[in-house]
């Protein structure tokens, strides 16, 4: 049974990515108690799927690793990952809240020596690639994950595999008698960080992203850059495997449409931009766009991107994607408003800037809480003790993400505060 | 909006626009458009059309009048609403087109022997004489509107169609001597009439 140990001073943290982490870190080191309550097996979100920052290209691990440290040295955190918020009742100073954990079926004892990955026969698709290859059905999901112990997949359990994986542990941490808990505990404010996910590109009907193999999104062609994704790092086709020797990126797709999102998802130029990069030197790219919204100091960046000598820029919104059917490469169509000169362009690889969209759908919200024509949370008196972190608000990058996330803790320490001074 | 910002959006909006935020159907909406550019390609017949819809918009900002009243751009859009359904902005595109033609044919700009501007004019000289379209009368003013020689021609080319038709009651030869018209064919008359005034009263002098 899990324990915690919670009061009315204690802050909960509800999502663990970049947003949620910086928030629940900030907060525990001023000394306060905070529950951080993780939906994935490991802490860290979606940045731990990214392979490069804008506008540095350095790496995420870097700064993912320093906050992993800095939660595992602070005694004021408690980690509680593959668990779900179901309900939050009460009011700023006085919530109940219910937590619903799956079972791991691997326990503290896990050294992540990786014998039962090995002894499992069973194959699923990888989730942290974005189903871009697969994953044994004993896994560890990626190899900075954190807490650093494997996890067996709910399909195995009952399986031959499952008693395999027992079998191959050495240290006794595989416990198949798991069952699913729901915990309740008191917090006195609660940080609400369960951040973003991509559009759906498949809503995009004329991008043909479901029928089209060669078309794919933002996300998935960040994991295929990173030589520990499912490609080694190599830009290759999907259609056929080989490396690509033109990409296209399309913006605004899935953003600033009233068919889709109505805002504008903030990172994907960006983000192109960054992606732009990858490719080898010699390797042509188009970006087709609306206008670039290189914001504030990333307009350099822009700038040097700009400059490159395999990089086209092309003034348009992509009108329809149709597939080459002799050689797999899809033709771009549309019309520029530099000319209007009406253009078939033909790529080997497109890659969709798809917008962030926020990971909660309206409807779902455990607790009462304000939320915008977006679907992203305002920031309203009526939250009471509920305060937004990174994406849950609007579309971030990581930079104002964890800048939102400081202030988010900020007012949940002010709560507990004004609790301790009247319980005290 | 503050004063400033009141005073840049009059500057920027020329009296061109002015004048189609006015007088033309939804005209309104022209200033929304954000140049994307998905409504010219995605139209099906836009590689025929001298200026795509988003090029139709910036020159309606830009002031140029007499190049887009005397256009053919907007005659060649045949209401199929793709770009309607992919606006990302929301722009009723395929009525802007609708109500540029319209405007254009009342100032007496529609460029000449336009096929679908010819089209509608015969359309409508049709509907008027009895309040229904005389469908054998339509169909041979249209075979013969480029002269005597040319509908024969044309005549001869669909003559299957046409004794198919006859075949199948669709159309009627008596209907040359005449034809039907709706029971009370002046009142008809007397409400389009009205509705023409009405429409005439509404548009704005900018001439």
């Amino acid at each position: 049974m899990t324990e915690v140990i919670a009061t009315n001073e204690t802050i909960l943290v509800v999502g663990g990515g970049i947003s949620g982490m910086t928030a629940a870190l900030e907060a525990a080191e001023t000394g306060k108690q905070v529950v951080l309550v993780e939906k994935r097996p490991y802490v860290g979100g979606r940045v731990t799927q990214l392979y490069k920052y804008f506008p540095k290209l350095c790496f995420p691990t870097c700064g993912l690793e320093i906050n992993q440290r800095r939660a595992k040295m602070n005694p004021n955190l408690n980690i509680i990952s593959m668990a779900e918020v179901t309900d939050i009742k009460g009011e700023a100073g006085n919530y109940t809240a219910t937590v619903k954990i799956s079972p791991r079926y691997v326990n503290e004892n896990c050294t992540a020596c990786g014998d039962c990955g090995k002894a499992v026969e069973a194959e699923f698709d990888d989730e942290y690639n974005y189903g871009m290859g697969k994953r044994k059905g004993a896994y560890l999901p990626h190899r900075m994950a954190h807490p650093q112990r494997y996890i067996l997949d709910p399909a195995i359990i009952g399986t031959d595999d499952a008693q395999k994986a027992k079998d191959a542990c050495k240290v006794n941490a595989i416990d198949l008698d798991m069952q699913e808990e729901v915990i309740e505990f008191k917090a006195g404010a609660v940080v609400w960080a369960t951040g973003w996910r991509p559009y759906d590109a498949n809503k995009i009907q004329p991008y043909g992203y479901d029928r089209i193999a060669n078309v794919i999104t933002s996300v998935e062609f960040e994991r295929m850059a990173d030589p520990n994704g499912p490609t080694g790092g190599k830009l290759t086709r999907p259609s056929d495997g080989k490396e690509v020797q033109s990409v296209a990126f399309i913006q605004c797709a899935g953003s600033r449409d009233k068919n889709h999102l109505l805002h504008c998802s903030r990172i994907c130029c960006m983000a192109s931009l960054k992606q732009a990069t990858y490719p080898a030197d010699d390797v042509p790219i188009t970006i087709y766009y609306i206008d670039i919204r290189a914001i504030d100091r990333f307009e350099e960046f822009y700038q040097k991107v700009k400059a490159k000598e395999n990089v086209k820029f092309i003034k348009s919104k992509v009108a329809s994607i149709v597939e080459n059917k002799e050689n797999g490469n899809p033709t771009l169509h549309g019309v520029d408003t530099e000319g209007y000169n009406r253009y078939a362009d033909e790529h080997d690889l497109v890659v969709l800037a798809v917008g962030m969209e926020p990971s909660v759908d309206k409807a779902s919200f455990p607790v009462e809480i304000t939320i915008n024509e977006e679907g992203f949370i305002e920031p309203a008196p009526e939250n009471g003790g509920v305060f937004a972190a990174g994406c849950s608000s609007d579309a971030l990058d990581v930079n104002r993400a964890v800048q939102h996330a400081t202030g988010a803790a900020l007012r949940a320490i002010q709560v507990v505060n004004r609790v301790a001074a009247t319980e005290g | 909006m503050s004063d400033i910002n009141t005073a840049m959006i009059e500057k920027y909006r020329s009296s061109f626009l002015k004048e189609v935020e006015a007088n033309v159907e939804e005209g309104e909406w022209v200033k929304m458009c954000m140049q994307c550019g998905v409504c010219s390609g995605s139209c099906p017949l836009g590689k025929h059309w001298e200026h795509p819809p988003q090029e139709i918009f910036m020159m309606i900002r830009a002031g140029k009048r007499e190049d887009v009243l005397s256009s053919d751009s907007m005659w060649m859009c045949t209401s199929c609403y793709n770009c309607i359904a992919r606006c990302p902005r929301g722009l009723p595109i395929t009525h802007i087109m609708h109500g540029l033609a319209v405007y254009s044919k009342r100032l007496g700009l529609t460029p000449k022997k336009q096929p679908t501007a010819d089209f509608s004019q015969i359309f409508w000289d049709n509907l008027m004489k009895k309040g229904r379209v005389n469908e054998l009368k339509l169909g041979l003013s249209m075979y013969f509107k480029d002269g005597f020689g040319q509908g024969i021609k044309n005549a001869m080319a669909n003559q299957k169609l046409g004794q198919n038709m006859m075949k199948a009651k669709r159309m009627n030869a008596m209907e040359i001597f005449g034809g039907h018209s709706v029971k009370d064919l002046s009142g008809f008359q007397k409400i389009i009439k009205k509705a023409q005034e009405i429409e005439e009263g509404n548009v704005k002098d900018f001439k």
